[in-house]
């Protein structure tokens, strides 16, 4: 059963008592709050997500507001990993981002079998592309203009890559869009669904962007990388594109790795095999059009 | 399958285990890893071949675990290597304790345990020596005021603990296994002569009996048993491990007699069997019984470590939960100080935490 198979008051409640679970790509997260956005925000962003019944969770994530003032005044959202409480307390109006946020520290927290790449990637015809970059080179972004025009969504920000078999384990979450890229992606794919703006965050202003049903139906299908493509947003340039060195490719990813050194010998296997089976290119762009006809110029076949 | 036996059953007969429903999973993988003892689990899973058995969820977090406590152990390696560099030309022995002695000699126990800190044990005399060498290799003092670094060269049984500039890895310098201001003074001279040399390394380790009262003496006398199951994993494995040699069971009960732990060790043998099903036997069992505390003490202490190892089906602390790890932590502190000391570190404990509030 999805999300969506059940009316909003019903999924507030039982949100609430006795919580309950999603399973998105390898993972099911079981998550328990009173908090009505929360349950609002999951029935919009997570449609066509199934729930879990009966199943093993590997996070337990509660949502909760504090018994303390600012349970009424000024609200606030307290959030729980398993039984510990990783984050400080935040105004309650942030809970979804929150949620969010929460779920991507989890996964980066607890998960060793899979090299964690903090990147966007993409598929189209059995080919993926990896887009990582820092925060505001403008991944999200891309990574969501193309998904808008038929690119199957694999994942916004973490790409889990298998060290035994190189592919990317789909998540199929929701696209996180900061400040001035929210307006911009809501003009531009006008057919997509979007979260109410989250304000004030760390990040400044954040807004969710829904993932395609098809890409969410699609989310147990692994596949296998061909591009690695570092993003550049840079007003008003036009689109660029560098062929980068291998090795350069590779100091450039490790550093920013979170789970890399852990894993040892098989991380560097796994990112050594990753990066002889992808092109590696930096990707200067400022319009979104132009991008958007060369990653659909990119040879499609295996 | 009750709840609360399938940790016990993971850590001693795991077959029944692949009947678990995927629930039953849940609650054993988020135990295990609260615990600290998941590293453990996967080892003991594999050495029985049965980790393919596992459905793939739980078995992914096992996999994790083990890629941690791998790691944890490299780490460790490196780090003895670097202060084997920093120690080795001293003419003075120096006793790994712990985490990193059942590693240097290989024993099962290091399987897929976490913890790459490492613990020296030296003669007093010899604490500052070894300190400056230390930091004259690259470990420096991780911030502390007056106040912490009078505490533990004053009251402690270990200097204030050592990290390295570099790798962030901590060395923590002994003179004896127990607080001086606790109740209980194994002798350190002894501990030192009965330790054995390690070969192809400048360091020596606890003997076998030593070696199981020591972390005896962590779990039951100076911690707050806050990781619980750990401890008594811990103690299972080194008397699985030893107790295969018979003459093993009565040389650790009249050293745990030399050394004043006697307390200690009933707890550990009373625990890690009740627990873990640990091997002892009978005539040791009997024979420490004189050795216990008297009748609600020993009710208490039932009671409270009960609550404490118990697996929890919700991802966070039920009331009576949260009461049993308070009174270990007061009892702990209680062992460790007189009260007047108790109460001068504890208002000062709350000063800092005050002052670090309207900070």
């Amino acid at each position: 059963m999805n999300v969506s198979q059940i009316s909003a008051s019903e999924l507030r409640r039982s949100l609430h008592d006795p919580g309950f679970g999603i399973r998105t790509g390898p993972f099911v997260v079981r998550i328990n709050s009173p908090i009505p956005s929360v349950a609002d925000g999951l029935g919009l962003l997570y449609k066509d997500f199934p729930f879990a019944v009966n199943s093993f969770a590997d996070f337990h994530v509660r949502l909760d507001r504090p018994y303390n003032l600012h349970r009424v005044w000024h609200p606030q959202v307290v959030c729980y990993l398993n039984d510990e409480c990783p984050f400080a307390p935040l105004p309650s109006d942030q809970a979804l981002a929150v949620f969010e946020s929460l779920l991507n520290w989890s996964i980066y927290a607890t998960t060793y079998h899979y090299l964690i790449i903090h990147a966007a990637s993409f598929e189209r015809g059995g080919c993926a592309a990896i887009l990582p970059a820092p925060p505001g080179s403008g991944k999200s972004t891309l990574c969501a203009a193309l998904v808008s025009r038929g690119w199957r969504l694999l994942t916004d920000e973490l790409t889990l890559i298998s060290p035994s078999t190189g592919s990317i384990s789909p998540l199929a979450r929701p696209i996180s869009l900061k400040n001035a890229s929210i307006d911009i992606m809501q003009a531009f794919a006008t057919r997509e669904v979007f979260s109410p703006k989250v304000y004030n965050t760390i990040k400044g202003t954040i807004a969710y962007m829904r993932p395609p049903s098809e890409s969410v139906a699609r989310m147990h299908e692994t596949a296998m990388p061909r591009w690695m493509i570092f993003p550049k947003y840079q007003a008003e340039a036009t689109t660029s594109v560098k062929l980068l060195p291998k090795g350069l490719a590779f100091l450039r990813l490790a550093s920013g790795l979170v789970n890399y050194s852990i894993l040892g010998a098989m991380g560097f296997e796994a990112l050594t095999q990753l990066l002889e089976r992808t092109q590696c290119y930096e990707f200067l762009y400022s319009d979104l059009n132009e991008a958007i006809d060369w990653f659909n110029r990119l040879p499609s076949t295996n | 399958m009750a709840i609360d036996t399938f940790l016990k059953s993971v850590l001693t007969e795991p077959k029944p285990l692949m009947e678990l429903s995927e629930p039953q999973w849940d609650v054993l993988i988020h135990s295990a890893q609260r615990m600290g003892v998941l590293g453990r689990v996967q080892y003991r899973l594999a050495e029985g071949g049965l980790v393919n058995g596992v459905p793939t969820q739980p078995r992914m977090h096992l996999e994790s675990a083990r890629i941690v406590a791998d790691n944890e152990r490299r780490i460790m390696r490196w780090e003895i290597n670097r202060i084997a560099r920093a120690l080795g030309e001293l003419q003075f022995p120096i006793v790994l304790l712990k985490g990193a002695a059942y590693l240097i000699t290989d024993m099962p126990v290091s399987n897929g345990r976490v913890s790459s800190d490492i613990d020296l044990l030296v003669h007093k005399n010899n604490l500052a020596t070894v300190e400056s060498a230390l930091i004259a290799h690259g470990w420096e003092h991780t911030k502390l005021d007056d106040y912490d670094q009078f505490y533990y060269r004053i009251w402690s049984h270990e200097l204030p603990p050592l990290r390295h500039r570099e790798r962030g890895t901590i060395v923590d310098i002994h003179h004896t296994i127990l607080p001086p201001t606790g109740r209980l003074h194994p002798d350190p001279r002894k501990l030192m002569a009965a330790a054995v040399a390690v070969d192809g390394s400048p360091f020596r380790v606890l003997c076998a009996s030593d070696m199981v009262l020591h972390s005896a003496a962590h779990a039951f006398q100076d911690g707050d048993l806050k990781r619980g199951l750990k401890d008594i994993v811990d103690i299972d494995d080194l008397l699985r491990y030893f107790g295969v040699n018979s003459s093993f069971w009565d040389e650790l009960v009249d050293r745990s007699q030399e050394l004043n732990l006697v307390r200690p060790l009933y707890y550990a043998l009373r625990y890690s069997s009740l627990v873990l099903n640990t091997p002892i036997p009978p005539a040791i069992m009997d024979q420490c019984r004189k050795f216990a505390p008297s009748w609600p003490t020993g009710q208490l202490m039932d009671y409270l470590v009960a609550k404490i190892i118990s697996p929890r089906s919700q991802g966070w602390p039920g009331i009576t939960h949260g009461i049993a790890a308070s009174s270990l932590y007061v009892r702990s502190h209680w062992l460790r100080m007189p009260p007047l000391l108790l109460a001068r570190h504890l208002v000062h404990q709350w000063r800092q935490r005050r002052d670090h509030r309207s900070e």
